[in-house]
C-alpha cells in the first residue's frame, strides 16, 4: 500500500492532517466547531454548482468556502456566531440541493466530495495542496499571539489593540483555505471530525498551548494514517475510520484527564499541570 | 488632599453636579504641579440604545494616584472604562491619556475586565495568559527565553499567584483568575491601570490583599489606578480620590469632598444620607419618614439601623 499511486495519497493526507491539527487547535479554542462543520458543507454546495456549469469543482469549492466563511464573519458581527453560522449553512445547503437536482448526470465525484476519496489522489493535486497547506500553517504561526489573545478574551485583545473582528475574519479565511484543500481528500462531512477531534483530544493531555497544538497535529496524523491503512486493507470508506478514530482519541483524552484528576485529588497537593 | 477650596464648595451648592465635578477638576489641575495627569476625562457623554448612559463626565487621575470609580449596578462604570480604553465611542467629550488625545489602544493602559468567562478545558496556563500581557499583540510564536520566564514568574509572585502559575487558567477560582488578570495587565508596565470590579469575586481577606497590592503598585511604580467598585468601603484606606457615578453623572474629589449628604443627594436627584459608622460609610436613601433604603450596594451588606 506504499507503492505507486499510493505515494500521492500518503503525501496529501499527511499535509491535510498537519493543517487540520494546527487550524483545528484554534477552532476548538475559539469554540467554533460549528463553523468547521458549516464551511465544508457550504463548500460542497459550491462544488456541486461548479460541476453543473462545467467549471472545475475545486474552483467551486474554494469560492463557496470563502463566501461561506466571510459571510459567517460578516453576519457574526451583528448577531451571535452560531446563529450566523446556521444561516450561512442553510443558504448554502439550499443552493447545493438546487445545484444537485439540476445536474443531469449522477456524479460519483459528488459522492466522493462528501465522503472523501483518499485512494485516488493524482500527482497534479499534490503541489496545490502543499502550497495552500503551507500558507495555512504559516498564517496561524504568524497570527499566533494576537489570535490566541482574541480567542481567549477578546476584550483583553481589544484593549491591546488587537481588533477581534479583524482577527476573526483572517482566521475564517484560513479555515476556508484549509477546507478547500482538505475537502477532496477527506470529504465535506469528515473535515469537521478531523479539525475538531484531534485538538479536542489533545487539550485533555496537556495544559501547555503550544504542546497541545503539536499534540493535536500528532493525533491528526495518527488518525489519518491509520484510517488510510485500514481503508486500504478493508475496502471500507476512509471517512468511516477518520470519524471513528476521532471519537476514540477524544474519548481517550477525556478518560485520561478524568483519571489524572482523580489521581491528583487523592494526593492533596494542587493538581499538577502537565 | 483638599483640592476643593471654598469657592468651589460654594459653587457646588448653587450649580449642578455636573459643574461640581468640573469644579473639582479645575481645582485639581490647579494643584497638580509637576506630576501631570495620567488621565483626563473631559465632558464625556455616552448614548447607548437611545439612552444617555453617561452625561458630561469630568475628572482627572494624576500620576501614581489611586482612584475609586464608585457606582451601583448599571451606573455606567463599565461603559466609562470602555470609553477610556477606546472600545466605546462617546457621543461627546474627549479622553486624554498622559496629556495626549487618546491614540487608539494606547499600550500604556492596562485593563482588567469585569466579565471573565474562561473555558476550564482550555489548554492555557495562568503563566501563558500573563505572557500574553507581555507581548500578546505581537506577531508570531512566543520564544521561551529565560528572561521572559523570569518576568512572568516575578509578576505571578508579585500578585500572589505564584502557586498556580502552571494551572489551567480556566480552572482557577474567580479570585485566582482576578490575580492572574492583574498580572496580565501589569506585566507590560502600563502608566494607567483600569480595573473593572476586581473585588467582586473576592472574599474579605483576598479583597484586602488585592487592594493593598494595587495601592503598593500605584505608589512604588507610579502607576495610576482607576478601579471600579460598587462598594467604596474596602477602598477607603488607599483611595486618593473618588469618582462617584450615579444617574449617569459623576462627582469627583477626595472621599470627604464627595461622599457628603449634599453632594450625593444632588447627584442622585433625591435625598440621601451619608452615615459614618465604625470607620465605614453608608449611603442611605430616604428621609426619617418612610422606610430607609440603602442606595446602591454600599449599604446592602449592613442591616440598616432601626433608628433611621
Ligand atoms: N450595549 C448596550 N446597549 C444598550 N444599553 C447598554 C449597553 N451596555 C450597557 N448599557 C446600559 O448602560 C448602563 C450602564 O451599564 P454599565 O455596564 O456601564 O454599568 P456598570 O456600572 O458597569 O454596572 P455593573 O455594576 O452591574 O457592572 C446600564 O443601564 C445598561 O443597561
Ligand atoms: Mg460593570
Amino acid at each position: 500500500m506504499f507503492s505507486g499511486f499510493m505515494v500521492n495519497t500518503w503525501t496529501v493526507a499527511t499535509i491535510v492532517a498537519v493543517v487540520a491539527g494546527v487550524v483545528g487547535f484554534f477552532i476548538v479554542l475559539r469554540g467554533s466547531s460549528f463553523v468547521a462543520d458549516a464551511v465544508p458543507q457550504g463548500a460542497f454546495a459550491g462544488a456541486a454548482g461548479a460541476s453543473l456549469i462545467g467549471v472545475s469543482t475545486l474552483v467551486g469549492l474554494g469560492v463557496f468556502a470563502l463566501i461561506g466563511a466571510l459571510g459567517i464573519g460578516w453576519l457574526g458581527r451583528r448577531s451571535r456566531q452560531d446563529v450566523a453560522t446556521a444561516l450561512a449553512l442553510v443558504v448554502m445547503l439550499g443552493l447545493g440541493a438546487l445545484f444537485l437536482s439540476l445536474s443531469v448526470e449522477y456524479a460519483p465525484e459528488i459522492y466522493s466530495l462528501l465522503f472523501g476519496e483518499v485512494l485516488g489522489v493524482s500527482t497534479s493535486e499534490v503541489a496545490p495542496v502543499a502550497a495552500i497547506g503551507a500558507v495555512c500553517v504559516a498564517a496561524i504561526i504568524v497570527m499566533y499571539r494576537p489570535l490566541m489573545l482574541s480567542s481567549v478574551m477578546p476584550e483583553l485583545g481589544e484593549a491591546r489593540g488587537v481588533r477581534s473582528h479583524r482577527m476573526e475574519m483572517c482566521f475564517l479565511v484560513v479555515v476556508a483555505l484549509a477546507t478547500s484543500m482538505s475537502l477532496p481528500v477527506v470529504g465535506a462531512l469528515l473535515i469537521f471530525s478531523l479539525m475538531v477531534g484531534p485538538p479536542a483530544a489533545a487539550r485533555s493531555f496537556t495544559s501547555k498551548p503550544l504542546l497541545a497544538m503539536a499534540l493535536s497535529v500528532v493525533i491528526a496524523l495518527a488518525t489519518v494514517w491509520a484510517a488510510i491503512a485500514a481503508s486500504y486493507t478493508s475496502n471500507w470508506p476512509v471517512g468511516f475510520f477518520v470519524g471513528a478514530l476521532g471519537a476514540v482519541s477524544y474519548g481517550t483524552g477525556r478518560g485520561w484527564a478524568a483519571w489524572h484528576r482523580t489521581r491528583a485529588a487523592r494526593g492533596n497537593a494542587r493538581p499538577l499541570a502537565v | 488632599m483638599t483640592d476643593l477650596d471654598e469657592e468651589a464648595a460654594t459653587s457646588l451648592d448653587a450649580g449642578t453636579v455636573a459643574s461640581l465635578s468640573g469644579a473639582a477638576m479645575t481645582a485639581g489641575q490647579h494643584l497638580t504641579g509637576t506630576g501631570g495627569d495620567a488621565l483626563t476625562v473631559d465632558g464625556i457623554s455616552v448614548r447607548l440604545a437611545g439612552r444617555e448612559v453617561l452625561r458630561d463626565i469630568h475628572f482627572t487621575v494624576r500620576a501614581g494616584e489611586f482612584v475609586g470609580l464608585i457606582g451601583s449596578n448599571g451606573a455606567g462604570k463599565t461603559t466609562l472604562l470602555r470609553v477610556i480604553l477606546g472600545l466605546q465611542q462617546p457621543s461627546a467629550g474627549v479622553v486624554r491619556i498622559d496629556g495626549a488625545d487618546r491614540p487608539r489602544h494606547a499600550p500604556a493602559v492596562g485593563y482588567v475586565p469585569q466579565k471573565v468567562l474562561l473555558d476550564p478545558d482550555m489548554p492555557l496556563r495562568a503563566r501563558d495568559l500573563v505572557g500574553l500581557g507581555l507581548d500578546g499583540n505581537r506577531l508570531g510564536i512566543p520564544l521561551p527565553t529565560r528572561r521572559r520566564r523570569q518576568l512572568i514568574d516575578e509578576m505571578l509572585r508579585a500578585v500572589g499567584a505564584g502557586l498556580f502559575g502552571d494551572e489551567r487558567v480556566g480552572n482557577l477560582s474567580g479570585g485566582e483568575q482576578q490575580r492572574v488578570l492583574i498580572a496580565h495587565a501589569l506585566i507590560s508596565r502600563p502608566r494607567l491601570l483600569l480595573l473593572d470590579e476586581p473585588l467582586a469575586n473576592l472574599d474579605i481577606r483576598s479583597e484586602q490583599e488585592i487592594v493593598e497590592l494595587l495601592a503598593r503598585v500605584a505608589r512604588e511604580q507610579q502607576i495610576s489606578v482607576l478601579l471600579s467598585a460598587h462598594e467604596m468601603n474596602p477602598l477607603l484606606p488607599v483611595m486618593d480620590r473618588i469618582v462617584y457615578l450615579a444617574a449617569g453623572r459623576a462627582a469627583s474629589g477626595t472621599t470627604d469632598e464627595v461622599v457628603r449628604t449634599e453632594v450625593l443627594s444632588k447627584l442622585y436627584g433625591q435625598h440621601v444620607d451619608v452615615i459614618h459608622v465604625h470607620g465605614r460609610i453608608l449611603v442611605v436613601a430616604g428621609r426619617g419618614d418612610g422606610p430607609a433604603e440603602p442606595v446602591g450596594e454600599d449599604g446592602a451588606h449592613c442591616a440598616v439601623p432601626d433608628w433611621l
